[in-house]
């Protein structure tokens, strides 16, 4: 399978890279790394007249310490997600995704930018992502403006991202020292996009949950953030009657469409038990409570 | 689209630096196979999930039917035709896969060998478990699986020195 023709362009900076995508307009995408976009442009599924090849741009490259948080530049892949000793260290839920992301290969190239920002229900970063309470940094012709993954998500590939616009980092508030991190995906085979998956970080203080976010994969045509599921957590020991309530709300709100993977209703039963099973795991590994 | 873009590029393919036009729509395997007739690179499955067109780039391991030409562009890639060692001996992953019979139809062999030369250089010795995990993006229908990973585990004992005892089933 051959990708349509168009015409590539290779920008050094951001502001340069900005400048093509306004006058180039909508029929230009950025190409980070490529690992959704084109196998898409091989089915013509997607025929950009454009292509706006990030690999050369700087800027978009790096892990960093910033105050009350850590910012991962859009291009930074996987594979460097999960090679990361300070993610390893305070973000280990970041890892736990990323490994479940694909296999080697794709995660050499994809990247963290590209998982976020191509709005694909499947993708298992964005609710990761809203789980953390992370925030989105969106370059534009008029600047920089920052987005919370929490309101980020409209529809399948439907964001707020604007024509013109480009998601050049991702910012994530640290958690303090002793969370709870859990990602738990159930998916056919390796490799797979989840039937569903949970994405769990809660502390603890003297054996009861004193704070949780709970967010879901792939159960609704965009993630989704389980405030009632969260918010029924606290306070408890992660009793079996509470884990069954948190499980009921997490369902509540799931919309999943039957596909490969499984019925509707099938699907919607997993979004709960992945949700019970993050929040084991992740009361598990809290420290210190 | 007036007219077809062609844009010149350089990368090292096994040792030897080679500059060609491209149009940006050609694929990394394309232009290995049908511009420089290294044909050792498959294209099986050509969705990204078979790994038979699995080649080595900077170091690193990719799939040539996901990336673009242009995108190679002043990289050094490496494909199974230059994997053998520079005396023309076997490379330590190539005899495995021969001694261990980590093959039938061969057609997955190429990506399998180029993915786990780059497996055993991020990890020079790994568990059954982490070869299992690191060929996770490689499909092969013959074998089962069971002496890819002896012929990996052959290699990998070879390269640090040891030898490798368990016989082929």
């Amino acid at each position: 399978m051959i990708p349509g023709p168009f015409t590539y362009h290779r920008p050094a900076s951001i502001e340069e890279a900005v400048g093509l995508l306004v006058s180039l307009g909508e029929e230009s995408r950025p190409l980070a790394g490529g690992q959704s976009l084109i196998p898409m442009m091989k089915l013509r599924m997607a025929t950009p007249e454009h292509l706006v090849d990030l690999g050369g741009v700087a800027g978009l490259k790096g892990i960093d310490v910033e105050p009350g948080g850590i910012r991962i530049g859009a291009a930074v892949t996987q594979a460097q997600v999960i090679g990361s000793a300070l993610i390893a260290d305070r973000l280990p839920i970041l890892r736990d995704a990323a490994l479940q992301i694909a296999d080697p290969q794709v995660r050499t190239r994809g990247t963290i930018g590209g998982n976020v920002a191509n709005g694909d229900p499947g993708n298992d970063m964005p609710a990761v992502m809203q789980c953390l309470g992370a925030s989105y940094v969106l370059a534009g012709p008029s600047g920089e403006r920052s987005v919370a993954a929490r309101d980020f998500y409209l529809g399948p590939y439907f964001t707020l991202l604007e024509p013109g616009e480009l998601l050049v980092a991702v910012r994530i508030p640290l958690p303090s020292a002793g969370h709870g991190q859990a990602y738990e995906k159930l998916k056919r085979k390796i490799g797979d996009y989840a039937t569903a998956a949970a994405a769990v970080i809660l502390s603890a203080t003297a054996g009861r949950i004193a704070t949780a976010s709970i967010a879901l994969t792939n159960v609704a045509p965009t993630p989704l953030l389980a405030e009632e599921a969260a918010r029924l957590v606290v306070g408890t020991s992660l009793d079996a009657a509470t884990l069954k309530a948190a499980s009921a709300a997490a369902k509540a709100i799931a919309d999943p469409a039957a596909d490969g993977r499984g019925t509707a209703e099938y699907r919607r039963e997993m979004a709960g038990v992945m949700v019970a099973r993050a929040l084991v795991k992740a009361f598990g590994r809290v420290k210190g409570a | 689209m007036s007219e077809t873009q062609t844009l010149p590029i350089t990368v090292t393919v096994n040792g030897s630096k080679v500059q060609r036009f491209v149009e940006p729509r050609t694929l990394l395997v394309h232009f290995l196979r049908e511009d420089l007739g290294l044909t050792g690179t498959h294209i099986g499955c050509d969705t990204s999930h078979c790994g038979a067109c699995t080649v080595e780039i900077d170091g690193e391991s990719i799939k040539s039917c996901t990336t673009f030409a242009v995108q190679a562009n002043g990289s050094s890639i490496t494909t199974v035709e230059g994997l053998a060692n520079a005396d023309g001996t076997l490379h330590a992953l190539q005899e495995g896969f021969r001694q261990m019979h980590g093959l039938q139809c061969g057609f997955c062999t190429p990506g399998m060998l180029m993915r786990a030369k780059v497996l055993l250089t991020e990890n020079p010795d790994p568990s059954e478990e982490e070869i299992r995990f690191g060929i996770a993006g490689n499909l092969c229908r013959c074998t089962g699986y069971q002496n890819i990973v002896k012929a990996i585990q052959f290699a990998a004992a070879r390269l640090n020195g040891r030898t490798f005892q368990e016989a082929a089933e």
